[in-house]
């Protein structure tokens, strides 16, 4: 089975993010780029599966050339290779932009199975899965807590507000996965070093057949007019509890309509 | 007035609050056309929808619809944008919602802005980004504006729209049932109300100690008509399932009324919480970076402190 994960480096949650001033884009060289969470359970389900059922994992990221510390993380989990879609004409693309180009690079790499996170922790848009699923014409499995495949079948489980619903569709197909769907590996020294001589091909924009005008900030279909650091909070009443701290906050909740 | 179509959320035919704010925004805007996809849409449903506002009601009925994931209902709308060239298309910013609104903006060559906490003219959506750090105002540049709304981001006001119900069908094509849904599981949870939706939170983290004393929090939250959120840290430990964990990685709230309790706050906590109205925060640390968002904080014992409150909140009703 041929497996795609798709990986993003996104700014370490950790540190303080912020939109760049001239194009209100992320600043991404003001902060640590680090593998975005959720696709680090991606990987990990990408690599039981292989290890299951055979075949060849490989990561595509789409990113500028720092990107490439994300590539090694993946491939220093297990993964065979990667390939990098990177292009200056890609700097600013919104959701559709970056599922074309995906999609465009999906399609000549080639792929049975295509896993993803259920979102970046950066945009948070959680859209990128079911745009990559409508460009490709492929099923979409997407929010899987649990993925099981048998020969050209696929069946997850899909969560939703009340449960989940039982999905059967049969491969090609794209599937993101959500928190705790696995335990992720950390890398193996052996891993790591295994890594540092894996292929990546790096395709640009021509590479990928990606009309350059279909992407990048110029592309763009949605614009940010305007933005601003929210501004603090007031500063709200602390008090020690005394013993009547349930009161207090009840009298609190009761100032405010409530209760 | 030009038409907005809204998505409308339903559970078994009861329409969801979500769908009353996006009908009440939309009315600010233009014309709200409700849109109801799959069967079950009963009279009082209807009813409801023109209650808040709907001006024309869709009702594609057809059993298809719900067969299958997401794909069925961006075709749908895509129909409608297609015949009616509506202004705009609301959906809830559920996961599924923004799913939904995604490949209808692949569909119709549109752009779509997602986790909109506000949309005023031009639609024109506020977002607040990097876990509340920075509020953005963003617009669609081309094609019919898609947004996905998220809950509580407005009050649901009544105001009676004409509600003319016209059928839609639709011819679903062979990629939007590539994805069957073949069993729908319900798991139990109760009489609480849905996280994202709930208009008050009651939250628990490390402070809570053990999936036992999650009951204090549940006390409390079940006082209030409140829903339970946990942070990571209580879900990590196994404490609380995991789909109730606000945060970065989990679920986004905006209720009226966010309760925490024996949460630090950390950002990847806030990211999850911070649009919240009004913050009450109980935690035995008065340096616990939670106490910089909250308006109301105790600085004590979650254990001695919730009960009291809970008592207290029963004792006023």
């Amino acid at each position: 089975m041929n497996i795609v994960v798709c990986v993003k480096q996104v700014p370490d949650t950790a540190t303080e993010r912020k939109l760049r001033s001239d194009d209100k884009t992320l600043d991404r060289d003001a902060v640590d780029g680090v593998v975005n969470e959720l696709d680090e359970y991606a990987v990990e389900e990408a690599l039981k599966l292989k290890e299951a059922h055979g075949g060849e994992v490989t990561v595509l990221t789409m990113g500028p050339g720092k990107a490439t510390e994300t590539i090694r993380k993946a491939l220093a989990m297990g993964a065979d290779k990667a390939v990098h879609l990177t292009d200056d004409a890609l700097h600013g693309s919104d959701a559709l932009s970056t599922s074309y180009a995906m999609a465009q690079a999906l399609k000549k790499i080639g792929f049975d199975l295509v896993i993803l996170g259920s979102e970046s922790t950066d945009a948070r848009t959680g859209v990128l899965p079911a745009m990559l699923a409508e460009r490709l014409g492929t099923p979409q499995l997407t929010l899987a807590n649990k993925v099981d495949v048998d020969g050209s079948s696929i069946s997850v489980q899909r969560l939703t507000d009340y449960g989940y619903d039982k999905v059967e569709a049969t491969l090609p197909a794209v599937v993101s996965v959500v928190e705790k769907i696995n335990e992720p590996r950390y890398p193996s020294f052996k891993g790591i070093m295994a890594a540092k001589k894996k292929p990546v091909e790096t395709l640009t924009v021509a590479d990928a057949e990606i009309d350059a005008a279909q992407v990048g900030l110029g592309a763009a279909w949605s614009q940010v007019v305007d933005f601003a650091a929210a501004p603090p909070r007031a500063a709200g009443t602390i008090v020690k509890d005394e013993g009547d701290g349930g009161a207090k906050v009840a009298d609190f909740l009761a100032s405010k309509k409530f209760i | 007035m030009s038409e907005i179509l809204v998505l409308v959320e339903q559970v078994d035919g009861e329409v969801k609050k979500v769908t009353l704010e996006l009908l009440t925004l939309a009315r600010s805007l233009g014309s709200p056309s409700a849109v109801w996809a799959g069967p079950g849409a009963t009279a009082e449903a209807k009813a409801k929808l023109a209650e808040y506002g709907a001006d024309k009601i869709y009702v594609a009925g057809s059993e298809e619809i719900v067969g299958y994931v997401v794909a069925p209902k961006a075709e749908l709308l895509a129909q409608l944008v297609s015949a009616q060239s509506p202004a705009a298309v609301l959906v809830a910013a559920t996961a599924e919602g923004k799913e939904i609104a995604g490949r209808l903006a692949v569909k119709t060559d549109s752009g779509v802005i997602t986790d909109a906490v506000g949309l005023g003219e031009g639609f024109v959506a506020e977002q607040s980004i990097f876990g509340g750090g920075v509020n953005v105002q963003a617009k669609v540049a081309k094609g019919t504006p898609i947004v996905a709304v998220r809950p509580n981001s407005t009050a649901p006001v009544a105001a009676a729209g004409a509600g003319a119900e016209e059928e839609v069908s639709v011819a679903l094509t062979d990629s939007a049932k590539a994805a069957r849904i073949v069993e729908r599981v319900k798991q139990e949870k109760g009489a609480r109300p849905e996280l994202t939706e709930a208009a008050i939170v009651v939250s628990g983290g490390r402070g809570v100690g053990s999936a036992e004393n999650f009951s204090v929090i549940e006390g409390l939250a079940d006082s209030l008509g409140a829903a339970v959120g946990a942070s990571r840290a209580a879900t990590d430990a196994g404490w609380y399932p995991h789909q109730f964990q606000v945060g970065q990685t989990g679920k986004t709230v905006s209720p009226q009324l966010y309760i925490a309790a024996g949460i630090s706050g950390a950002i990847q906590h806030r990211a999850g919480m911070q649009t919240a109205k009004t913050i009450v925060a109980i935690n035995k640390d008065p340096e616990a970076p939670i106490f910089e968002l909250a308006d109301y904080g105790i600085v004590g014992d979650l254990h001695q402190i919730v009960p009291q409150l809970t008592e207290e909140v029963n004792k006023r009703k």
